[in-house]
């Protein structure tokens, strides 16, 4: 029974994730930019379009201009959920990929890593009068969320160990159609439900900062605008009525 | 002579971050619209009766038709960096000034109509109701933005809370609660061909007085052509070149490189105007339509190619626009770029070996120089990134032998806002304007302390005229702001040989 409630609420969590997100995406690629509205100095190509975008996904270089403590905190944070993300796919294969058995122990610190600055990122927007005063009770929670995640993540192993192997033939079950029961322990049962609360929010909060970034006309755009004549359909249309 | 009085203190930090203080400028409003200036722009005369239900469908175009409005107001994750880098709130304290909180007003009521959690738990994620007050706040704040992009440079997503005034504008044009001072400005350029309504008279009588000034000075007959078909290039200055102290003395150095170039040019009195306020109200047509002049002007005079004066906005609108919403411009000499800056037409000049100037004439000036926004972030000068912050400086450092750079973290990309940009330049709003100055007038009096610089250098109509005001509030003279030309103008060596022998000495 409660594997079939959480069997259930997993596959919504993940169907509502990847159809919110391509939604989302399809949202943005398919709205026009009718000018070329780019910061600058900007890369005149679209290799250095791309580069510019890579370097604000991996070192977030805005952010490093802006704020050495919000980087430091926000740059941590999304490079440890990367490590345990790409950790947690020990559970999702059969076997295990080497790199991501090579990772594990990495894995595990990056849970803390994790954990420490969701803390200093909240503490930061509590202490903060500025910040303080930008957040509304949603961007409080979805800390709490994310800390509440780490949390039970590191319970699971570390205050409550959970049989695992069990676990992981539960996950599996889930992937190849072929229901298993879910060991019935406190932290798995918070922690796979958050994480399914987490993937439902995504595409319908902040959270979609992530792809949104890639198609942020002022990061995206190639500063071409006197070479190459920038017009979109509604504007083409206005041009024509006259 | 220009006194600089910096008191034997030390300056604050240009960028020291003040306490916050709510509703300090909840007061601060520009007049608003009367209905015979909204009307020609295509706006309701007044605030129309079903005004929510209006803004909202506004909001419902506009997410439709620009993706900047819909990813900005969905994509903050308010991680706080831009909370400190807008002029206005380091001038005021003000927390609806910092970039995000002047978003989260328009954000809201985005949340309450456009999402799921706005609609359902709007206590959750801060959504409101379009209510006279936010109504109210929209006026107040989106009037205190001067759309610099300061802030954008800073966010982790790009966000530019430029796109968001600017939205914020549209949509209450819409409904008809418009500024005064933008649109009052775009029915003159869109009735007489530039924002101060001088007549084709009154253009050709100064264009007439500029060229004997500059004969009796120099001796030299330089020439300020107006409508002359066949010429080559048409010029397009902001229409405070044409009378404005200091703008007027850069008109004067762009017309001694076109003759010391040999250049056939002229300015033309149907588009006598760079400078496109379309763009502060956020609305595509108005700024199509004032673009439009520009193609219009310069088929009717068949020149071959366009350059821009000193005027920042302009040249966004000229540089990253012009060609979307006027082009093409198959028509004009595809060898050169289209449109050109006249800082690119001096730079080229100067890098061909082509222009001589007198560093020493320049000496009782020691000079530092105001990136103004909208170049330093929304456009570009020359081939390459960051041109835009080279080429003013190799001008400059060309014609002047004391050139000083203000603190790194105040100049190029992250420079700061005059205090006057995006349709703010207007006496009702001059607190506003000395308070969201502070930060560059710090950045100045550090520079007068450390080097003793006298003179700020600018390329921007706005900004020059913005720091003729402000700048006596800080103690510095009125005068201490001057055009980039005008320090070429100052140090240009008028020999081109082949003119009508000059009456005088020379």
């Amino acid at each position: 029974m409660l594997a079939a409630v959480y069997a259930v609420l997993l596959y919504v969590a993940t169907a509502v994730f990847l159809g919110g997100l391509a939604v989302r995406v399809w949202q943005y690629a398919s709205t026009p930019n009718p000018l070329k509205i780019v910061a600058t100095p900007a890369p005149t190509t679209a290799a250095g379009v791309c580069l510019r975008l890579v370097r604000e996904v991996a070192v977030f270089e805005s952010l490093f201009k802006a704020n050495k403590w919000i980087w430091l905190f926000g740059w941590t944070f999304h490079a440890a959920l990367l490590v345990v993300v790409l950790r947690h796919l020990r559970y999702f294969t059969q076997p295990v990929w080497e790199w991501v058995a090579l990772i594990q122990p990495l894995g595990v610190h990056a849970g803390f890593v994790m954990l420490a600055s969701l803390l200093a990122l909240w503490a930061r927007r509590l202490v903060v009068a500025r910040i303080r005063y930008i957040s509304t009770p949603s961007d409080h929670l979805m800390l709490a969320l994310l800390i509440a995640i780490a949390a039970s993540g590191l319970a699971m192993k570390y205050a409550a160990p959970t049989d695992i192997v069990a676990l992981k033939s539960f996950v599996l079950g889930l992937i190849y159609l072929d229901w298993q029961p879910l060991p019935a322990d406190p932290p798995v049962l918070v922690h796979l439900g958050l994480v399914a609360v987490l993937m439902i929010v995504f595409p319908f909060s902040k959270l979609v900062h992530g792809p949104a970034l890639l198609f942020s006309p002022t990061r995206a755009q190639v500063d071409d605008a006197r070479e190459r004549r920038h017009l979109v359909a509604w504007a083409r249309a206005l041009a024509s009525e006259r | 002579m220009d006194q600089v009085t910096v008191s034997d203190s030390e300056v604050p930090d240009p960028l020291e971050i003040p306490a916050l203080a709510p509703g300090a400028m909840r007061a601060s409003k520009p007049y608003g619209a009367a209905a015979e200036m909204q009307k020609p722009l295509g706006f309701p005369g007044a605030l129309v009766e079903n005004w929510q239900d209006k803004a909202i469908e506004k909001m419902a175009e506009l997410r439709g038709k620009y993706r900047s409005f819909r990813l900005f107001l969905d994509a903050c994750v308010k991680c706080g960096a831009c909370t400190d880098k807008c002029h206005y709130f380091l001038g005021t304290g003000d927390p609806k000034n910092m970039p995000v909180a002047r978003q989260d007003l328009l954000r809201q009521v985005y949340r309450r109509h456009f999402t799921l959690a706005g609609k359902y738990l709007p206590w959750l994620v801060g959504a409101r109701d379009l209510s006279e007050e936010v109504l109210d706040d929209w006026y107040s704040y989106f009037h205190q933005c001067s759309q610099c992009r300061r802030c954008s440079v800073y966010c982790p997503i790009g966000i530019d809370t430029a796109e968001i005034s600017m939205a914020g504008r549209e949509i209450m044009d819409a409904v008809g609660k418009g500024q005064k001072y933008s649109n009052e400005i775009i029915g003159k350029v869109l009735r007489l061909g530039n924002n101060l309504g001088l007549s084709k008279k009154a253009l050709q009588a100064t264009l007439a007085s500029l060229e004997e000034d500059v004969l009796e000075e120099t001796g030299v007959p330089v020439r300020f052509p107006l409508d002359d078909e066949g010429a080559d290039i048409m010029l397009v200055a902001p229409s405070a070149d044409y009378f404005a102290e200091p703008h007027v003395a850069g008109l004067i150095g762009y017309a001694k490189v076109f003759h010391q170039a040999g250049a056939s040019w002229t300015i033309s009195s149907y588009a006598a105007e760079a400078a496109n306020f379309g763009l502060f109200i956020g609305s595509y047509e108005n700024m199509r339509e004032i673009a439009l002049r520009i193609r219009k002007a310069a088929l009717d005079l068949g020149v071959k190619r366009l350059v821009f004066g000193e005027c920042g906005h302009a040249w966004r609108v000229a540089y990253n626009f012009l060609n979307t919403l006027a082009g093409p411009f198959d028509f004009l000499d595809q060898r050169y770029p289209i449109p050109q800056h006249i800082c690119e037409f001096t730079y080229d000049l100067m890098r061909a070996g082509r222009l001589t100037f007198d560093k020493s004439r320049n000496d009782h000036l020691r000079v530092t120089f105001h990136d103004s926004c909208n170049i330093a972030r929304a456009s570009r000068l020359g081939d390459r990134p960051g041109g835009q912050f080279e080429i003013p400086r190799a001008i400059l450092k060309a014609t002047c032998n004391h050139f000083f750079d203000m603190a790194a973290d105040t100049i190029k990309e992250s420079t700061l806002c005059c205090g006057g940009g995006g349709g703010l330049l207007t006496d009702e709003l001059i607190d506003l304007r000395k308070k969201g100055a502070q930060p560059r007038m710090r950045a100045l009096q550090q520079v007068a302390a450390e080097y003793g610089v006298t003179h700020m250098a600018s390329m921007c109509a706005i900004c020059k005229a913005q720091f003729s005001k402000v700048l006596p509030m800080y103690g510095f003279d009125m005068e201490a702001v001057v055009s980039l030309h005008q320090l070429v103008s100052n140090a240009i060596v008028l020999d081109r040989a082949g003119e009508a022998s000059p009456k005088g000495q020379q």
